[in-house]
C-alpha cells in the first residue's frame, strides 16, 4: 500500500507551497537589477557556491549564530531545523529499504510508519538496518521535541533565554506557529498509536504505543491522528509564505545571493525585499535596540521589517532609528538593517530637492600640504576638538592644510542617512573636485560621519582616508609627537560611525592607552551602546534622546572614571550635556599631554616623513 | 514663645522674606552659604532698567534685617528634616538647628556656558558670559585679552535657555533686558565701539523694559539681529568669527567680533535641587521646585510647614523675587493662623 486519502492535505499543502516559492523566487530573482544580475551568473561559476553552502548548513540548520547569542535559545532552533531536516534525509533513506531502493512520492517517506509495518525485528535490535533506523527516527523525533518542549518554556520564561521580550505575532504567524508546534506531537501520536496497534517502532513510539494500547483502543486512533498530522503539515506549508515561517526558505537564498555580493542598494529592490523576507522575527535585535528605551518599540528592527513586508511601515517607523547599527551586530542572519532602512526613507524623502547654489563659493585652493584636515560640520560645533588638532598638527612639524577652515561642503552622510543619496552625490562630487586638487595625499577628519562616507563613497585614489584617532596614534608611533602619561583613569566610548559603522576599535584604544589608564565598560566595542545623538534618526525629540544618552552614560561610568573620552564630536556634545563627569575627545586629550619634542627629535622625524 | 522660621538662603528672596516675617512677629534664622548675604545681586554692578547699582538694593534689603533675624553664614544646609510638626535641620559641617516652619529661598545658578561648546567659552580668549561683563563694569575696565579695547562686541541671547539641546526648554525671562543694559552701558564705557545682539525675540515683559530696548537702538545705535548663533570660531588674529543666520534677511551672516558675551540663564542651583531630592518635593521637567497650585498658593510646597519664595520655583527678576518672598512670608503667617492655633 502507498497511497491514503489521509496524505491529500500534506500532499497539496507541499505542491501549494513549492508552487508559491517557485513564483516569488522567480520573481525576485527576475527583478534584480543589472549589476545583480550580473553578480548572480559571475557568482554562480566562480565557486562562490561552496562557502554559501557551507554557511546554509551552519546557519539554516545549526543555527551558530543563535547559539553564540544564547546556547538555549540556539539548541531550541537548532532542534527544530536540523532535527526535521534529519528526519527528512533519513526518512527518505529508511523508506528506500522498504521500496527497493527507488524514490518514492514525497509523502511515501513521511508517512512511512503508516504505509509499512516491519514486524522482522524487535524493537530494540540496533545491529540490523530497519532496527537502526527505527531508532535513529525516534531518536531525532525526540530532538525536535525537546526543541518544542524549549520553545513552550520560552513563551513563559523568555529570560532563560536571554531575551528580555520576544516578538508579538501577527495572525498569519499565529496560525503558522500553531500547526508547526502541533506537527511533531502529533507525528509521536500517530506513530505511537500505530506502534501501538501492530507492535512496531523504536524505542519512543513503541514504549509509547505499549503504553497507550493499554487503556485506549489504539487500533481506532491510529489513522485519525494520521489525519491530523497530515492536516497540521499542510496548514504549516499554505500559511507559510505569509508567516515569518518564509524565512526558511528565503534565508537560503538570501545566503547565496549574499555570497555572490549582491547588497540592498539606494532604494527599496528586490534584494531588499528577500532580506525583508529572510526576517525569523526571532525578537534577538529588540533588546539590543535602545528605541525601546525611548518607549518606541514599534521602530525596533523586528517590527521594522514585518511593516515593510506587509506593505504598510509608517513614517515614525522609517524615520526613528538612530541607525547606531547594534542591530546589525546581532542579527542571526546578519539582514542589514540599517541599508534597508535608508532604503526605505529614500520613498518618504525623495520630493525634497535642495539647492546647492551655495556649492559654488568654493574653490579649490592649490596647497602644498601634505596632510588635509577637515573638522566636518560637528567638528566645527566642537571648538575645542578643532584648536586641540591644529594645534597637535603643529607640533608634529607636518604640513597641513585646514580645508574646511572657512565653512565646508558637507560630507553627505546626513543626507544619505535620510535616503536623499541623489542630493548627496552633489556634495560628494563637490568634495571629491575639492580633495582632489589640493594635491593632498592624506585626509584627516575629526568626525566619524564624514570618515565613514568619505570612506566609503568616495572615489579619492592615491588619498588615504583617516580618521583623526588613527592619524594621532600614527604621529606618537612615529615619534612625530611625544605624549606622556598623566596616570588618570578613562572609559573610552565607541562612536557608532566609527566603531560598528566603520570597524575602528583598537587604534583609539591604543592611542590612548598611552595616556590614561582605560577602565574596562560592560557594553563596548561591538556592543558599545549609541550616545542618543545620532544624525541617523529623523524622528526623535530631546526628551527621548536623553532617556538613550543617560542609559549610555549610566554604563559608561559605571566604573567612575576620571575623563570619559570619545572619538566624535556629536557624542561628545550629547554626552557634555548629561553628565558632571569630564567628557573629551581623544584629540584634546592628547593635546593636553603633548610635550614638547627636543629638535633633535624634531629633525629626525622630519627627515623620516621626508 | 514666638515661632521659630528658618530661612535657607540669604539672596534677594531670603533677606526681604526674612525681614517681612520678623515685622509679622516670627523669630527668624537666615542661613546663608556663602560667609556673605546678597547672593546673586552683590556680584552684580547695576541692575535694569534703570541701571542703578545693585550695592543700592542690597544695603536696603540688609539694613531691614532687625535683631529678630539670626544670620548664620558659611553655612550649607544640607538636610532638612520634618520632626512632628517642627523641622530639624543640619550643614555640611555639623551645624544644627530647629524651627517650625522652613522658607527654601535657594535661587538659581547660572548655566554652565562651557555647554555650549559651539560659542566658544573656555576655548578662546574673548568669550565672555554676561557675569563676567557684569564683573568687569565693576572694575571700570573693558578689555580684550590682550589689553586693548573692544572695536565690535557680540551679545548672544539665550544661552542655556529656550535651548532643548542642553534641557533647558524654558526662558530665563531677565537676559533679554540684561543684554540691553549691557549694550548699552558699553556703548557708555565704549562709544565707538560697535554693538550687536543675536536674538529668538525680544521678550521685553516688565515696566520700562520696552523703552530700554527703544533707547539702546535709536540712542546707542546698538544693532539687533534675530537670529540664533550657530557656531563661533577663532581666526589667527583673535578676532571670533560668528557663524549666524538673519532670519529677518533670510540670510547667513559671517561677522566677526572682537569680543562675544553670552548671554547666560538661570538654572536651580545645586542646593535647590539636592534639597529638594532630600525632601523628596516635586520638580518639574526643568527641575526648578514645584508649588501645589502655580497660581493660588505658589509658595507652598507639599510638605506642610515648608515654603517656597524666589527662583528656587522658576526664574524671576528681582522685583518679583521680592514680591515673591513678601508673600511667602503671609503664607507662612496664615498656616501658624490656620492649623496651629492650639500652641
Amino acid at each position: 500500500m502507498t497511497f491514503d486519502i489521509f496524505v491529500i492535505p500534506f500532499f497539496g499543502g507541499l505542491l501549494f507551497l513549492l508552487a508559491v516559492l517557485f513564483i516569488r523566487f522567480t520573481a525576485w530573482l527576475a527583478t534584480l537589477d543589472k549589476s545583480g544580475r550580473k553578480k548572480l551568473g559571475h557568482g554562480l561559476l566562480n565557486g562562490q557556491i561552496f562557502p554559501a553552502t557551507w554557511e546554509v548548513f551552519m546557519e539554516s540548520l545549526l543555527h551558530r549564530r543563535m547559539f553564540k547569542q544564547n546556547k538555549l535559545l540556539g539548541f531550541m532552533h537548532m532542534s527544530f531545523a536540523f532535527g526535521w531536516f534529519l528526519l527528512i534525509v533519513l526518512g527518505n533513506l529508511e523508506s528506500r529499504i522498504y521500496s527497493g531502493g527507488h524514490v518514492n512520492p514525497p509523502y511515501y517517506p513521511i508517512f512511512l510508519k503508516f504505509f509499512v509495518h516491519d514486524k522482522r525485528t524487535l524493537p530494540f535490535e540496533l545491529y540490523t538496518l530497519p532496527g537502526f533506523f527505527r531508532f535513529i527516527m525516534d531518536f531525532v523525533l525526540l530532538f525536535i521535541l525537546s526543541g518544542l518542549v524549549l520553545a513552550l518554556i520560552k513563551r513563559v520564561r523568555s529570560k532563560w533565554f536571554g531575551m528580555k521580550r520576544t516578538t508579538q505575532h501577527s495572525r498569519f504567524d499565529k496560525w503558522a506557529i500553531t500547526s508547526l508546534w502541533l506537527i511533531f506531537p502529533l507525528r509521536l501520536l500517530a506513530e505511537s498509536f500505530t506502534a501501538g496497534a501492530y507492535q512496531g517502532g523504536g524505542f519512543l513510539t513503541n514504549t509509547l504505543g505499549t503504553f497507550f494500547a493499554a487503556f485506549l483502543p489504539v487500533e481506532y486512533l491510529y489513522y485519525p491522528a494520521w489525519w491530523a498530522y497530515s492536516t497540521a503539515l499542510g496548514v504549516f506549508f499554505v500559511t507559510l509564505p505569509w508567516s515569518r515561517y518564509m524565512h526558511i526558505p528565503t534565508e537560503v537564498l538570501l545566503i547565496y545571493l549574499r555570497h555572490f555580493g549582491i547588497k540592498t542598494g539606494k532604494k527599496p529592490d528586490s534584494f531588499s525585499e528577500i532580506e525583508i523576507y529572510s526576517c525569523p522575527r526571532c525578537g534577538v535585535c529588540i533588546d539590543v535596540c535602545q528605541m525601546n528605551s525611548a518607549g518606541r518599540t514599534s521602530s525596533t528592527p523586528a517590527y521594522f521589517l514585518r511593516s515593510l513586508r506587509y506593505g504598510n511601515p509608517d513614517d515614525e517607523q522609517n524615520a526613528n532609528c538612530m541607525l547606531c547599527g547594534r542591530c546589525h551586530e546581532v542579527c542571526p542572519v546578519q539582514i542589514d538593517t540599517l541599508a534597508i532602512r535608508i532604503a526605505a526613507r529614500y520613498e518618504d524623502n525623495k520630493l525634497l530637492v535642495p539647492s546647492f547654489k551655495y556649492l559654488d563659493q568654493f574653490d579649490p585652493s592649490d596647497t602644498t600640504a601634505d596632510i588635509l584636515y577637515f573638522a566636518g560640520c560637528m567638528g566645527h560645533l566642537t571648538p575645542a576638538v578643532k584648536k586641540a588638532m591644529l594645534k597637535i598638527l603643529t607640533a608634529s612639524g607636518e604640513r597641513f592644510s585646514f580645508m574646511d577652515e572657512d565653512g565646508s561642503v558637507c560630507c553627505g552622510r546626513p543626507l544619505l542617512l535620510a535616503g536623499l543619496h541623489e542630493a548627496a552625490a552633489e556634495l560628494i562630487r563637490k568634495n571629491t573636485d575639492l580633495i582632489t586638487r589640493s594635491g593632498a595625499k592624506t585626509f584627516v577628519t575629526s568626525c566619524p560621519i564624514c570618515y565613514k562616507v568619505f570612506n566609503e563613497e568616495y572615489k579619492l585614489p592615491g588619498v588615504e582616508i583617516l580618521h583623526h584617532s588613527q592619524y594621532l596614534l600614527r604621529l606618537v608611533e612615529s615619534g612625530k609627537i611625544k605624549v606622556n602619561n598623566t596616570g588618570i583613569t578613562a572609559v573610552y566610548h565607541d562612536p557608532c560611525e566609527l566603531g560598528r559603522g566603520s570597524k575602528i576599535y583598537n587604534e583609539p584604544r591604543w592611542l590612548l592607552d598611552r595616556m590614561v589608564t582605560i577602565n574596562k565598560t560592560e557594553q563596548e566595542r561591538e556592543n558599545s551602546l549609541c550616545c542618543g545623538g545620532s544624525v541617523g534618526d529623523l524622528s526623535m525629540n530631546h526628551t527621548e534622546r536623553n532617556v538613550i544618552r543617560d542609559e549610555a552614560l549610566k554604563v559608561l561610568l559605571a566604573s567612575e572614571p576620571d575623563i570619559l573620552v570619545t572619538a566624535c564630536p556629536l557624542c561628545k556634545k550629547t554626552f557634555d550635556n548629561g553628565t558632571e563627569t569630564v567628557v573629551m575627545d581623544i584629540a584634546e586629550v592628547v593635546s593636553e599631554r603633548l610635550q614638547p619634542a627636543s629638535k633633535t627629535e624634531l629633525s629626525a622625524a622630519v627627515e623620516i616623513a621626508g | 514663645m514666638n515661632r521659630k522660621i528658618a530661612v535657607i538662603g540669604g539672596g534677594a528672596a531670603g533677606l526681604e522674606a526674612s525681614s517681612a516675617l520678623t515685622s509679622l512677629g516670627f523669630r527668624v534664622v537666615l542661613v546663608e552659604k556663602e560667609d556673605e548675604t546678597g547672593g546673586h545681586i552683590k556680584n552684580w554692578h547695576a541692575l535694569f532698567p534703570n541701571r542703578r547699582p545693585g550695592v543700592e538694593v542690597l544695603d536696603a534689603l540688609r539694613s531691614k534685617l532687625g535683631s529678630d533675624v539670626e544670620l548664620f553664614s558659611g553655612k550649607t544646609v544640607t538636610e532638612i528634616k520634618p520632626v512632628n510638626d517642627r523641622f530639624e535641620l543640619s550643614s555640611a559641617d555639623g551645624w544644627k538647628t530647629e524651627a517650625d516652619a522652613v522658607l527654601l529661598t535657594t535661587g538659581f545658578s547660572l548655566f554652565n556656558a562651557r555647554k555650549k561648546e559651539e560659542y566658544g567659552y573656555g576655548i578662546y580668549d574673548n568669550v565672555i558670559t554676561s557675569a563676567e561683563l557684569e564683573s568687569a563694569f565693576s572694575t571700570g575696565k573693558i578689555a580684550m585679552k590682550s589689553g586693548e579695547q573692544p572695536k565690535r562686541i557680540g551679545f548672544v541671547h539665550c544661552v542655556g535657555s529656550r535651548d532643548e539641546k542642553v534641557g533647558n526648554i524654558y526662558c530665563s525671562k531677565v537676559c533679554c533686558v540684561t543684554a540691553v543694559k549691557q549694550a548699552i552701558e558699553i556703548k557708555q564705557y565704549l562709544p565707538d565701539c560697535e554693538v550687536f545682539c543675536f536674538y529668538m525675540d525680544m521678550r521685553m515683559f516688565g515696566r520700562h523694559y520696552e523703552e530700554l530696548y527703544k533707547e539702546a537702538q535709536e540712542k546707542y545705535y546698538i544693532q539687533f539681529i534675530r537670529g540664533r548663533l550657530s557656531e563661533s570660531t577663532e581666526d589667527h588674529t583673535g578676532k571670533i568669527i560668528l557663524k549666524v543666520e538673519d532670519t529677518l534677511l533670510g540670510k547667513p551672516l559671517k561677522i566677526g567680533v572682537d569680543m562675544l558675551v553670552l548671554m547666560v540663564g538661570m538654572e536651580p542651583a545645586e542646593i535647590t535641587k539636592n534639597l529638594g531630592t532630600q525632601l523628596g518635593l516635586v520638580s518639574d521637567s526643568d527641575r526648578f521646585l514645584v508649588s501645589t497650585d502655580q497660581h493660588i498658593s505658589a509658595n507652598i510646597s507639599e510638605i506642610p510647614g515648608l515654603f517656597f519664595a524666589g527662583t528656587c520655583t522658576g526664574p524671576k527678576n528681582i522685583a518679583d523675587t521680592l514680591a515673591d518672598a513678601r508673600s511667602a512670608a503671609l503664607a507662612i503667617a496664615g498656616y501658624f493662623d490656620n492649623n496651629h492655633n492650639k500652641s
